[in-house]
């Protein structure tokens, strides 16, 4: 059976699922009943200066997308940081991570951007017997009209800043949680490492507007007739989470900073792919909201599960195992030539590939009276898009063309040899191939 | 459902009002919101849909069921009623099981097809619960047509005539419209009285007056009409019922089983309407089904269905005989009746073993016996006594592509005409083609 024991920057925990800085994580009452459910570790809800504590919105918090029957696909958010005393909070941390050793507790913060801010703070919550901290440098609401939040994360000078103030107030680990809404998150990233920090964790959420109220002519989550941007997490974040967390992993500066993979984790499988591309670990929020703390049950058999299928025993071996297979586009070998295969056993004739090929591509499926579908090789260019838009799984499949066969569409034969872009004719830039 | 009358003959109450209360609630209960987003997304948009080539009158299904996906199933409805303004009737009654949820691919794919029929009655439900009429009528042409019949075929032809402009008169013999959909199916597939409800709405355009008890070749005559208006549909179906051509044929309680329906339909209290303790029904098409099925739910406590030829021939489809059985209805195939036994009253029938050779059905020696209280006749129905000058093919109208009949000026649809099944959505699409064929006639576009 698979290890799923996790270690992260030294900081251990029985599997690599955490429940991230969110509304799951903002109570010990919460926090005890994830830990009973099986979390990994917990990052805490994002916890503020001392005085007065933060205002939240008595209307709607969160706006959504649905897909079929009210499948969650997307969320989004307006809830600010903590809006509880710190020293309730500091208090119910230092109980619960008595009461759970084995399990990680991190905290995470956002202070105002000055020094002895950060400073006076850091040293007070490392008191509770966390883990590590989090710097919330994300979230793109209403903090960071403050000049906190993204509005830090937006800006690689101050990362690298608090960063450095905050390896110098703690021997904690420190990980530095990034904004997606940014042009490239290497900058951040590198800004982060930079100044010191033991790991970035991405991503936060997304600037998002999920709905606008046809009726109130409003966005949604709608408070009074007005709205305003919130962050947008969930399964629709995924694929652009994946891809910052690959960049991070794959770039030459960022290369071997650990990662806290975020956005979208929903099932053993997402989280393997977040690992395959470079994180360490997984942190979860959407799914607890959606489905309840029992859900990380079947993250953890899946991933073991399939670690076993595979071989792999411990976590370690997962990290990172794809990083190498992300390339630039520019790489690709254009002498792969696929051309799409319809399995006619398995097709049920809806016809969706012929309408997508036919009115949005290559004109390459061919439909007989009798809706037998077939692909014409002479006009296929292997988009993808039929297997892509298929309902049904597995029916149509791209088949990789042999060298020494004859490409149908080019009249070329198909070369063994690996030919990029780089070296390409038609590439102005091209350098000759050696 | 515990019998509380045991009595032989025919008599009512044989079960608890409840009961049979519960008996004739909705066959396919209607979608609340959710379901129907669920149930419409279940649809693959097909390209140049299986169900939409299936359904007689060619309604655009995967436009609908995405209208209504996306939450507009008013548009839904006016999807559907473009082709069929019989839509709603029709999403209950159609044997969707033979026709575009036959050919859903997900029946192929899965053996679960999307629900066409009850989506397409979400849609026209929400449109006519909202007493909302789409459609309205074209400037006056100042033509008058006669529509004989106030059945499907009838209604939609008329309908379509009213939103072209033209004025129509609707002659039909009853006292109610509606035609089968109001006597002619299984009460259970169309509750709420909804047939007068449709006829309300479709007649809600306009320009269309219904002159009741008005039978052809009684009240009014073909002559007479061709010579008042411009334009006859006939509409008038099938007025007529096969005979078994068996001595005692004439004895209590043996009757069509269209008047056990048509009855049944009429009801103000269907507990007080009687139905023997042993029933039996000759035939094997829909009719047969929805007799012997209300006779089980009315408390007949055995009722037999005996066709004379194999399952595989039965007019009556899949659905419909499992149904029968389900609801504890007992089918009997190859056996043909050779007797009606009883003193003045029905008390059995007997029938003789049937095999088919080459082709031909051959009765044989072998026979048994059924006790029964009450027969219903169910070997199909045929037309009315017709004009001598209208051509016939087959025992109905003739009629061409376009509905024509061979008289100038007349045409033909529905049951009453040669082509296509006896359907209610057939009927619809006959009619509304007719009207489109006399609109062209008159105002000369073709």
């Amino acid at each position: 059976m698979a290890d799923l024991t996790s270690n992260f920057l030294g900081i251990k925990s029985p599997n690599p699922f955490w429940l991230a800085s969110a509304p799951p994580t903002d109570k010990e009452y919460n926090v005890r009943r994830a830990f009973e459910a099986g979390w990994g570790g917990v990052v805490w809800k994002t916890l503020g200066a001392e005085g007065p504590p933060i205002v939240n919105v008595n209307g709607p918090r969160y706006g959504a997308i649905h897909g079929a029957d009210r499948r969650l696909l997307g969320l989004n958010n307006i809830e600010l940081i903590t809006d509880r005393p710190l020293e309730v909070n500091l208090e119910e941390m230092t109980r619960v991570k008595k009461d759970y050793p084995d399990r990680a507790l991190i905290a995470s913060v956002m202070v105002p951007c000055e020094e002895d801010e950060w400073k006076r703070i850091i040293p007070r919550i490392a008191e509770t017997g966390c883990d590590g901290f989090e710097l919330n440098f994300g979230c793109p609401h209403g903090m960071a009209e403050r000049g906190m939040g993204s509005a830090v994360g937006q800006v690689p000078e101050y990362i690298e800043m608090v960063t450095r103030w905050c390896k110098e107030a703690t021997d904690l680990p420190v990980i530095v949680k990034l904004t997606p809404n940014i042009t490239s998150i290497l900058n951040p990233a590198q800004a982060a490492k930079d100044g010191g920090a033991d790991a970035v964790s991405l991503i936060n959420t997304i600037n998002s507007i999920t709905n606008v109220d046809l009726d109130l002519m409003a966005p949604e989550p709608t408070i009074d007739g007005k709205g305003t941007h919130g962050g947008y997490c969930g399964p629709a974040v995924k694929p652009i989470a994946l891809n910052m967390v690959a960049e991070i992993a794959r770039n030459p500066g960022t290369h071997g900073l650990p990662i806290s993979g975020i956005g979208g984790v929903t099932t053993w499988r997402d989280a393997a792919e977040f690992m395959a591309l470079g994180a360490g670990n997984v942190q979860v929020c959407t799914a607890a909201m959606t489905y309840g703390f029992k859900v990380v049950q079947e993250m953890i058999s899946g991933l073991s599960q399939w670690m076993d299928e595979k071989g792999y025993t411990s976590i370690d071996e997962v990290v990172g195992r794809a990083v190498p297979n992300v390339t630039d586009w520019q790489y690709l070998n254009l002498n792969h030539v696929t051309k799409a295969r319809i399995d006619q056993e398995a097709c049920i004739k809806c016809g969706r590939c012929y309408a997508a090929c036919e009115d949005t591509s290559h004109q390459a499926i061919s439909m007989s009276d009798d809706r037998v579908f077939d692909v014409k090789d002479d006009e296929c260019v292997a988009c993808n898009l039929c297997v892509n838009v298929c309902p049904v799984e597995g029916c149509i499949t791209m088949e990789t063309i042999a060298p020494g066969a004859v490409d149908e569409r080019t009249g070329k034969v198909v070369e063994k040899e690996y030919a990029n872009w780089t070296t390409h004719p038609n590439n102005p830039t091209a350098t000759a191939a050696e | 459902m515990p019998q509380t009358n045991r009595e032989n003959g025919v008599s009512p109450g044989r079960i608890a009002p409840a009961d049979v209360q519960a008996n004739f609630s909705d066959l396919h209960p209607e979608y609340d919101d959710h379901e129907a987003l669920v149930a419409a997304d279940r649809c693959y948009f097909c390209h140049d849909a299986p169900c939409m080539t299936a359904c007689p009158t060619s309604i655009d299904i995967p436009l609908f069921i995405r209208q209504i996906a996306t939450g507009t199933p008013e548009a839904a409805a006016k999807t559907i009623l473009d082709q069929n303004i019989l839509g709603g009737m029709c999403a209950r009654v159609c044997p969707t099981e033979t026709l575009c949820e036959e050919v859903c691919v997900r029946e192929v794919a899965e053996g679960k097809p999307v629900e066409i029929g009850r989506l397409q009655r979400y849609a026209t439900d929400t449109l006519m619960a909202a007493g909302k009429h789409p459609f309205t009528r074209a400037d006056a042409t100042g033509k008058k047509v006669a529509v004989v019949g106030a059945g499907p075929a009838g209604l939609a032809c008329a309908h379509r005539l009213a939103m072209l402009g033209h004025d129509v008169v609707v002659f039909e013999a009853r006292v109610k419209g509606g035609g089968l959909n109001e006597f002619g199916i299984a009460a259970y597939k169309t509750t709420n009285d909804f047939a007068q409800k449709e006829l309300d709405w479709l007649l809600s355009i306009g320009g269309i007056e219904i002159r009741y008890e008005q039978a052809l070749g009684q009240s009014v005559t073909l002559d007479g009409l061709q010579d008042d208006f411009d334009a006859v549909f006939l509409g008038m179906g099938l007025s007529a019922v096969n005979a078994l051509r068996l001595e005692g044929e004439d004895k209590d309680n043996v009757s069509p089983a269209v008047d056990f329906i048509a009855d049944l339909r009429q009801a103000d209290d269907l507990t007080t309407l009687p139905v023997g303790r042993r029933v039996v029904v000759i035939g094997g098409g829909m009719t047969a089904i929805d007799a012997g099925v209300q006779a089980k739910l009315l408390g007949a406590e055995d009722v037999t269905i005996v066709y004379r030829r194999g399952q595989e021939a039965m007019a009556a489809s899949k659905f419909e005989q499992d149904l029968a059985r389900q609801k504890g209805v007992r089918l009997i195939c190859n056996a043909t009746p050779v007797g009606i036994e009883g003193n003045g009253s029905l008390r059995a029938v007997t029938f003789a073993y049937t095999e088919t050779r080459d082709g031909k059905l051959v009765t044989l020696d072998e026979t048994f016996t059924l006790p029964a209280d009450q027969l219903f006749k169910a070997i199909g129905q045929k037309l009315g006594d017709m004009p001598d000058a209208l051509a016939l093919d087959g025992g109905k109208i003739a009629v061409d592509a376009a509905q024509k009949t061979n008289l100038a000026h007349v045409w033909a649809g529905g049951d009453c005409a040669s082509g296509g099944d006896d359907l209610t959505v057939t009927a619809v699409a006959e009619g509304r083609d007719a009207a489109m064929d006399i609109h062209a006639t008159l105002t000369g576009a073709s």
